[in-house]
């Protein structure tokens, strides 16, 4: 079966690895100053998510371009699969823990009936 | 050609402790299904026994030819014994005193065994990896676990306020571990840590900045699960909310685990060193300095075990830079043992802290402790061998920690470390003592403060980890001639020498 | 410029908007949610232009299908949406939180990202991204870590029944 142009990995892509790294990058930086910024728990959670999907965009242009020197086309194979196993997990581990962490807000709420960060002060010195 | 793709030969002995525990935790979630709601006393001998045929099967393995498993998923070596063992006892000791605590609590939830079993089998895993997937998933196993039972008192506030800030945090910190470990993935092409050591071999620049961006991003990431400054915040706060046995457990496993960890990837990237050493040290010099000067001015006994925590991550990252500084010269010993004697004097004490809560009442300032002396004298006797060996007075095993940890410093010219550690020790001195001191004030004033009945297991607890601090002590010198025997990681000599590369294909680009 | 290059940065504003979106809204978590869901439905399409089709399908179903709907589901439950909007009086806090991001994110740009400006993509073969050869993988080497990974379900199942449940 042939794929559409994009999908074609038996070609070179003309799109830098760079460009791919760059959004990677951004969408980091946005989702850990949201997680700074924000105050309301659900929405910090939100951020964190963008943050992983930023890291799943960066393992699999690496996994895509294979800059590794000197290595045969056989191990450019294998160690690109390496990185399409690491996004698999990280979505594992994500499932696992928006199930927990929803779950800890939801206790929350129920307890206090309002959820805000900043009015979180049992916990001082 | 990944249609060939072999089936990795499996090593079953290494990997049989951690799945006995993982089998202890289905056993016990079984064993809550038929007979739910009901003592959980079959529960903790399951656990209990799951647990001691995990620490038989790591003993057995002591002295083995160490080497990978399972494509290099894990790996057998004398340092992830050690440590494996440190956590399986962690855990037993744990659940010996947890129960009458639980229920003293009103939160005897048989879920705490499980998920406990579980966070153990995780922190396993990471000790004793190569491979950074295993090392995220194994944090993951271990942090997602303590989330849940830092939570686990649904009525009080501060529980919840404790379980939700560790869980943000928490997750904040697992997305920079990933990000560093996808700038060590890219240049290299393999998941192994042994590929850090590659790059520092390579010509081109830019796969060097990759290369120490990508190691300073996970090392984030796991300062933050050791809970060293500027990434502390959360520890207190943490380990001030969660119950108290949750806090005894996290304050110990999480710490071992992150430690474990942390010693693999500073000794596989040791070829770097030039770019995070003096960013280390600073490091580890701000975390004996904040941690005990923090511990100063709390009023609360956990929090001020919390701080005093912090400040003993500090001295074992002092015995890190050491042995990665002169890996041949300073072994890991130092902070094998270092950890070993932590997870005794700690555990002991939050068990002894567990005391203050009654009939679903817990207060955890120092006045909730007045009396406490005349309540439980065994209890509180072996507080003060505890505290003795925190502080690091001479006959108790906390003294010896903390010289070994002293003469490496000096030995390998981290010489400002040294005093750091010195002077910081002597200031802990006052908060350690106003613990002790808060037990024997009389309770007879205005307030009338409670306490449980210590139970058997909690004296056992306490019994075993005061005797242990006694007795390593006097065993100092042979029990650290033991474990130096081969503690060595083997990322060690692989960066010094190319000679170990390719035994057992652990370097996967290779 | 070629075809496959307007593809990407399409793809890629649309996706790094949501992304400040998510953010900037983020005092109404439902928008926020929203724009992260658009987020995560570009970036699979991002993941197909890169090649790897089985993970560009997984990303659609598992975070823009499930993960989101149950954060949806958990905003509308407890009616997020509906509160005084929470106090952001940091003002001062988050313009220095993001000067200090983007300054980051320039230095590591710089240092880290432009050598690899010029990189492209060498061909790396049919199989890549496809599900035969994922499976294959995931089911020989890594089925030690697909072991843990259910252990870890296992957790997040038992965790949040012990958080969440009514009555235990």
């Amino acid at each position: 079966m042939t794929l559409p142009l994009p999908l074609a990995t038996s070609m070179t892509s003309d799109v830098p690895l760079g460009w791919f790294l760059t959004l990677g990058l951004f969408m980091f930086v946005v989702g850990g100053v949201g997680v700074v910024v924000r105050r309301n728990p659900v929405v910090v959670f939100m951020c964190i998510e963008l943050m992983l999907n930023a890291v799943n965009l960066t393992f699999l242009a690496f996994a895509r371009y294979q800059i590794v020197p000197g290595a045969s086309t056989e191990q450019a194979a294998l160690n690109a699969m390496n990185g399409q196993m690491m996004v698999i997990f990280v979505m594992a581990v994500a499932a696992a823990e928006v199930a927990v962490g929803l779950g800890i807000i939801m206790a929350i709420f129920r307890l206090r009936n309002e959820a805000d960060l900043d009015d979180m002060s049992a916990l001082r010195g | 050609m990944i249609r060939e793709q072999p089936i990795p030969t499996i090593d079953w002995l290494t990997l049989a402790p951690m799945t006995t525990v993982v089998v202890a935790g289905l056993v016990a979630l079984f064993i809550e299904m038929f007979r739910p709601k009901q003592s959980n006393g079959p529960i903790v001998t399951v656990s209990v026994v799951g647990l001691a045929l995990a620490g038989a099967l790591t003993l057995a393995q002591f002295g083995m030819e160490p080497g990978p498993t399972f494509a290099g998923m894990m790996v057998r070596d004398q340092v992830g014994l050690v440590l494996q063992l440190l956590l399986i006892g962690v855990c037993l000791l744990t659940f010996l005193f947890s129960d009458p605590y639980l229920r003293e609590k009103k939160i005897a939830f048989a879920e705490f065994y499980q998920l406990a079993l579980w966070s153990t089998a995780g922190g396993m895993i990471m000790v004793s990896t190569t491979n950074m997937l295993m090392l995220f998933l194994g944090l993951e196993v271990l942090s997602i676990a303590l989330y849940c039972m830092a939570g686990m008192d649904r009525k009080q506030a501060k529980s919840q306020e404790s379980a939700i800030k560790y869980f943000l945090l928490g997750a904040f910190a697992s997305a920079f571990l990933l990000m560093g470990i996808a700038y060590i993935y890219g240049p290299t092409g393999s998941l192994d840590l042994g590929g850090i050591a590659m790059i520092a071999a390579m010509p081109e620049s830019g796969y060097l900045t990759m290369a120490v961006f990508g190691v300073g991003m996970l090392l984030v990431g796991l300062m933050f699960k050791a809970a060293l400054v500027p990434f502390h915040q959360w520890a207190p706060d943490v380990y001030q909310g969660a119950p108290t046995n949750v806090t005894a457990f996290m304050a110990a496993a999480s710490k071992v685990a992150a430690i474990g960890a942390l010693a693999r990837v500073l000794s596989a990237s040791g070829a770097l060193q030039e770019f995070w050493l003096p960013a280390l040290f600073w490091v580890a010099i701000a975390t004996m300095v904040v941690g005990n000067f923090a511990a100063l001015v709390q009023k609360d006994v956990k929090r001020t075990l919390g701080y005093s925590s912090i400040a003993n991550a500090g001295y074992v990252l002092v015995a890190l830079l050491a042995h990665v500084k002169k890996p041949d010269q300073v072994p890991l010993t130092t902070a094998l043992f270092f950890l070993v004697v932590y997870c005794l004097m700690t555990v002991g004490s939050f068990a002894v802290v567990s005391l203050a809560a009654k009939g679903g009442e817990e207060g955890t300032r120092f006045q909730d402790l007045h009396g406490l002396w005349k309540r439980a004298p065994f209890a509180v006797g072996c507080l003060i061998v505890f505290v003795a060996s925190l502080i690091g007075i001479p006959p108790t095993a906390g003294f010896f920690a903390k010289l070994f940890i002293f003469q490496d410093a000096l030995s390998t010219g981290l010489v400002p470390l040294a005093i750091v550690l010195a002077v910081t020790s002597a200031v802990s001195v006052y908060y350690y003592l106003g613990i002790i001191q808060a037990t024997f004030v009389s309770d007879e004033g205005a307030r009338k403060t409670v306490s449980a009945n210590p139970s058997f297991g909690l004296n056992l607890v306490c019994l075993f980890c005061a005797l242990a601090v006694l007795v390593v002590s006097l065993a100092a010198a042979p029990v650290s001639q033991w474990l130096r025997g081969s503690t060595q990681l083997p990322g060690e000599a692989q960066a010094r020498s190319e000679l170990q590369l390719d035994s057992g294909g652990r370097v996967g680009a290779r | 410029m070629t075809a496959n290059q307007v593809v990407f940065l399409v793809l890629a504003a649309i996706a790094g908007l949501a992304a400040v979106g998510v953010v900037a809204f983020g005092n109404n978590p439902v928008r926020a949610a929203l724009l992260l869901v658009l987020n995560f439905f570009v970036l699979g399409f991002i993941y197909f232009t890169l090649g790897a089709q089985l993970l560009g399908i997984s990303q659609i179903m598992v975070y823009a299908g499930a993960i989101m709907v149950l954060f949806l589901f958990v905003i509308m439950m407890l009616q997020l949406h509906q509160r005084s909007p929470i106090v952001e009086g940091r003002e001062g806090r988050g313009v220095l939180a993001w000067l200090f991001g983007l300054a980051l994110a320039v230095v590591v740009f710089a240092s880290v990202i432009v050598p690899l400006m010029s990189v492209s993509g060498s061909p790396i073969g049919d199989e890549y991204g496809t599900p035969q050869s994922v499976g294959r993988v995931l089911f020989t080497t890594y089925v030690l870590p697909f072991e843990i990974a259910s252990v870890l379900l296992l957790i997040g199942i038992v965790g949040s029944i012990l958080l969440a449940k009514r009555r235990l």
